[in-house]
């Protein structure tokens, strides 16, 4: 076998569709000819259309792109890996988190920090937990690692604040109390977005 | 035409109210209050439009879908500083927006612009006088604004050589070779409707085409139509003729030093004449006004349609580069134009 074969990058099926692009007239007579064509061909006013039908559909057919962004906000993919979120126990309302360190020693760039002790039943609790928003580059091993889905990535991507301390402690991040019912599981890394059907569209290509 | 006889025109005089200064005076006054006004609402219409075209919201937060933008807008350009480069020539450079600006204004006086009103008797000092619809009744109209609007070529001209800056002189360059060429296509095209009618006169312009739809110039003159659009748009500075100020070639062209107000002339003075045109192609073209009934609503709505075109122009062509400018204009329009008269006079002789 030859290096031609390896060489030749034209693979596929091969079944181009050459454009007939005309010719650059050369003649006075077939420059004028071009001339009158390209005047009398209703080029401009297709134009004129393409964008009037635009407006009709943004006024008249709700195809209005604009999102009035701190007023409207676009879903956001569960697989997005924001402003991590401590998750509850549904029954109990307890914090799922068991203090057990994987977070902490899986975490590459070394942000979370937390402390433990043995509670008067003998089980683990969470005495400290900061994550150092500084450092962290939201690679979401300590959502993968952690073996209760305690500690996962939520929707919260608005991370300007006066201070990092404003996202990164362990109360911050916990699911309120009384907002129990409104505590969404997390969906995992491979889920599909909420809107998944609508971003479904032929490719340009097709059109 | 019926005779009329010269008692009958003696009448009719006697009984037209009389123009008096004061009338004039306010009407300027009107003029210049509400054309400013309505220019300024224009830049929020062209937004608007602009970005409904892209499927935009455009301006929404100053007031109720963003009315009160224009206001935001005035407060900025008139608080902003305003900025004379070190080696600018000052006059000059101080003086070139106001030109534009005021050509613009002058060239309305000869418009007609609104209807015709008297003040009512109730109101102190003024009551009674009689408010003409147009400032100045030319005879010579069409000549009058048209020459208004050429000379208003000076205030990019100046306002580009006066600013010490190559992107002015590029523009000014422009706004000579554009103005100055398109000059001859917006007075050849109007000239073949000049001599239909055979007056100079916008009243008479209005009156000629008076009766219906089937009577306006634009379907005896639909190629003349077509041209003074095309120059209308050169003249006013719009895409896709925009080379005056094309922002990706000559960054502002000759406003490119200006800020502030005197930059805001220059904007005024721009969608100034834009009305300007559109209220000539109204009424030369499109039949005007009619003085009854709902007359001075069709040419709002006229003059509106105009104004809506070249906001839709801008949002939907690309615009055209400067030697295609100038081989549309000397190889294209122009000859057109002259045949054009010239057929329209052999119909006219035979």
């Amino acid at each position: 076998m030859g290096l031609e074969q390896f060489k030749n990058r034209n693979v596929g099926r091969q079944d181009y569709v050459m454009l007939d692009l005309g010719h650059t007239p050369e003649t006075g007579m077939g420059k004028f000819k071009q001339v009158v064509r390209r005047t009398v061909k209703p080029e401009l006013f297709v134009g004129l259309w393409v964008t009037f039908r635009e407006m009709i559909n943004a006024l008249f057919r709700g195809k209005m792109h604009t999102v009035k962004y701190p007023l409207e906000k676009l879903p956001i993919s569960p697989r997005y890996r924001a402003i991590h979120e401590m998750l509850r126990l549904l029954e109990s309302g307890h914090y799922r988190c068991i203090g057990c360190g994987l977070c902490e020693k899986i975490c590459i760039s070394n942000c979370i920090a937390m402390e433990t002790r043995y509670d008067e039943n003998q089980r683990k609790e969470v005495t400290e937990y900061t994550i150092n928003f500084g450092r962290c580059i939201f690679c979401g091993y300590c959502a993968e690692v952690c073996p209760e889905l305690a500690i996962v990535h939520g929707p919260r991507y608005e991370t300007a604040s006066e201070q990092r301390a404003s996202f990164s402690l362990f109360e911050d991040m916990l699911t309120p109390k009384d907002k129990l019912d409104m505590q969404k599981e997390f969906e995992g890394f491979g889920a599909v977005s909420p809107n998944a059907d609508e971003n479904i569209k032929k490719t340009p290509l097709a059109y | 035409m019926e005779t009329v006889t010269y008692t009958q025109v003696e009448t009719f005089v006697n009984n037209l109210p009389e123009v008096t200064a004061a009338g004039v005076w306010i009407k300027a006054i009107i003029i210049l209050a509400i054309i400013s006004a309505v220019a300024g609402f224009g830049t929020y219409l062209e937004r608007k439009v602009l970005a409904f075209m892209q499927r935009r919201l455009g301006p929404m937060h100053v007031g109720p879908y963003g009315l009160l933008q224009i206001i935001a807008d005035g407060i900025k350009l008139f608080t902003k500083e305003d900025i004379v480069p070190q080696n600018a020539n000052r006059l000059i450079f101080m003086l070139a927006p106001v030109i534009t600006a005021a050509t613009a204004f002058i060239a309305l006086a000869a418009v007609p612009v609104f209807p015709d009103f008297t003040v009512p008797e109730w109101i102190p000092v003024l009551g009674g006088t009689f408010v003409p619809s147009i400032a100045a009744d030319l005879n010579i109209g069409i000549l009058f604004v048209l020459g208004t609007m050429a000379a208003g070529l000076y205030g990019p001209l100046l306002a580009g050589m006066a600013q010490a800056n190559k992107w002015g002189i590029i523009g000014a360059a422009r706004t000579a070779i554009q103005f100055l060429s398109y000059e001859v296509v917006t007075g050849l095209s109007i000239l073949a409707p000049i001599m239909l009618v055979g007056s100079l006169s916008f009243v008479d312009f209005n009156n000629a085409q008076a009766g219906g739809i089937e009577n306006w110039i634009v379907w005896k003159q639909p190629v003349a139509f077509i041209l003074f659009l095309i120059a209308g748009f050169a003249e006013t500075n719009r895409t896709p003729f925009d080379l005056l100020e094309h922002e990706a070639e000559v960054v502002s062209g000759y406003a490119t030093e200006y800020s502030g107000m005197r930059w805001g002339m220059f904007f005024i003075g721009e969608y100034a004449n834009m009305i300007t045109i559109s209220i000539i192609a109204a009424i030369v073209f499109l039949g005007g006004y009619s003085e009854e009934g709902i007359g001075w609503l069709t040419i709002i709505l006229k003059v509106g349609f105009f104004f809506f075109l070249m906001l839709w122009v801008r949002a939907s062509w690309p615009h055209v580069r400067p030697d295609q400018l100038m081989w549309l204009c000397w190889k294209v329009l122009m000859p057109i134009a002259v045949i054009n008269v010239v057929i329209t006079g052999i119909v006219m002789m035979v």
